[in-house]
């Protein structure tokens, strides 16, 4: 029996039944730019940095099935254009100032801005007021730099079975909330060893004392692009999921 | 090129990290000179634009009232200006207070903080009102082009440099773009 197949920028790629585009263009080694998909977990299609368009129409890669024919462009001017604007609305909707993060050069906020070549946020920033956690003794949150990605939510619900953690609001208002009597994160079962701890792809949750371990210009990526290093990380896990 | 170049640089609320590293692009300096003549700039301590600024670089971002003016100005004269670092492109390690009313701001700074002596809010008609956020300057004026990095590297400003003065769009590859 052939495989069924879909095409991506005129490029044949087989899939298996049940996988997302972004799945079935992960597993022939093509990168799709996202920031909530993490291969690990149920699919969230909350950032729109993964949009590509599917015969003609704007969708989401990591929540769209993969189906026979369809005709997907994904690298083009006109899409990274879009996901650079989606990009600059991420980093002015919260306070991101890099020079001052410890997650700098391990972030993945800051590598897609790279990788889609941003060099500014274009529009005024918001410069939200959001609270700092500290109360944990091994782990900070900062509000600052969440990007409602909803993978520690994910992380804390499905794996950690603690469920810590929750969006709450709507719109601007949006916030990550801590499931505790007191709102703090020193008063959730949460430790350093947890997922939930350890899957934020920007600075808002951090496991502390290991913060600048690693100098500027060696970290994950000064030595290699967003697309590599996805790549290499979640392919395999792409190929285990669906085995 | 006939003509030579004019640039002009300014420094608002920034830390003179960017100027620094215009000077770290060293020897390169003398290529420079050659394409370009320096206007005002805290280099040459000229205080004012001439008529005629091709290329303006401005450092740090908008911290108070006496900011916005300069920059307004600077605008005025420049044919292209740049938006040069952190500071100026998103406010920069400054706009860290915009969380913290500035009340408490100078609470902490001049009245209540540790180690002070003799405590007053510092007021004098020759210090600029500060504004109660700190700004990036493509809020208040048009940019041109924007080299990101705290600093940018010298290597960063050489290669938008270089690629201006001889005639190119410039271009930065995606090693020379840093945030931090
Ligand atoms: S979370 Fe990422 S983008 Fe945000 S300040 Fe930190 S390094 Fe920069
Ligand atoms: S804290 Fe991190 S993982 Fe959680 S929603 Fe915010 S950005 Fe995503
Ligand atoms: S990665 Fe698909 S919407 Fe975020």
């Amino acid at each position: 029996m052939t495989k069924p197949f879909l095409q991506i920028d005129g490029k044949p790629i087989p899939y298996t039944a049940g996988q997302t585009i972004m799945e079935a263009a992960t597993a022939a080694g093509i990168y799709i730019p996202h920031l909530c998909h993490n291969p690990e977990f149920e699919p969230h299609g909350s950032c729109k940095l993964c949009t590509v368009k599917v015969n003609g129409r704007n969708c989401s890669a990591c929540t769209f099935p993969a189906a026979d024919g369809q005709d997907v462009l994904n690298d083009t001017a006109e899409l990274n254009e879009l996901r650079r604007t989606v990009t600059q609305l991420l980093f002015v909707e919260g306070n991101h100032l890099c020079p001052s993060c410890e997650k700098s050069g391990n972030c993945q906020l800051q590598a897609a801005a790279y990788f889609l070549g941003m060099v500014d946020a274009h529009f005024p920033f918001f410069y939200p007021a959001r609270e700092l956690d500290g109360s944990h003794p091994d782990i900070l949150l900062d509000r600052d730099r969440c990007i409602f990605c909803e993978l520690c939510v994910r992380a804390s619900r499905d794996v950690d079975g603690k469920n810590v953690f929750a969006i709450g609001g709507r719109g601007i208002d949006s916030r990550l909330i801590v499931n505790s009597p007191s709102g703090k994160l020193a008063d959730t079962p949460i430790a350093a060893t947890d997922k939930a701890a350890r899957v934020c792809p920007v600075g808002a949750i951090l496991v502390k004392r290991r913060g600048f371990e690693v100098p500027i210009g060696e970290r994950l990526y000064d030595r290699h692009t967003l697309a590599e290093e996805s790549l290499e990380r979640e392919e395999p896990i792409v190929e285990s999921r669906h085995d | 090129m006939t003509e030579k170049l004019t640039a002009a640089t300014t420094s608002l609320a920034g830390c003179f990290g960017c100027h620094m590293s215009l000077l770290d692009i060293d020897e390169r300096l003398l290529a420079l000179a050659e394409v370009a003549s320096f206007d005002r700039s805290p280099l040459t301590d000229i205080k004012h634009c001439g008529d005629k600024v091709d290329l303006g670089l401005v450092e740090g971002g908008l911290c108070n009232a006496e900011n916005v003016h300069t920059l307004r100005e600077f605008r005025k004269h420049c044919r292209i200006l740049v938006a040069v670092g952190a500071c100026a492109i998103n406010g920069g390690v400054p706009a860290l207070r915009n969380h913290i009313a500035l009340e408490e701001c100078l609470d902490e700074s001049y009245l209540n903080g540790i180690g002070i002596e003799n405590p007053q809010i510092p007021n004098d008609i020759e210090l600029p009102l500060l504004l109660n956020k700190v700004h990036p300057i493509h809020e208040v004026v048009k940019v041109d082009y924007f080299l990101p990095g705290c600093p940018p590297s010298a290597d960063t400003i050489w290669k938008f440099l270089s690629d201006l003065a001889a005639g190119r769009e410039p271009s930065l590859p995606r090693e020379l773009i840093h945030y931090d």
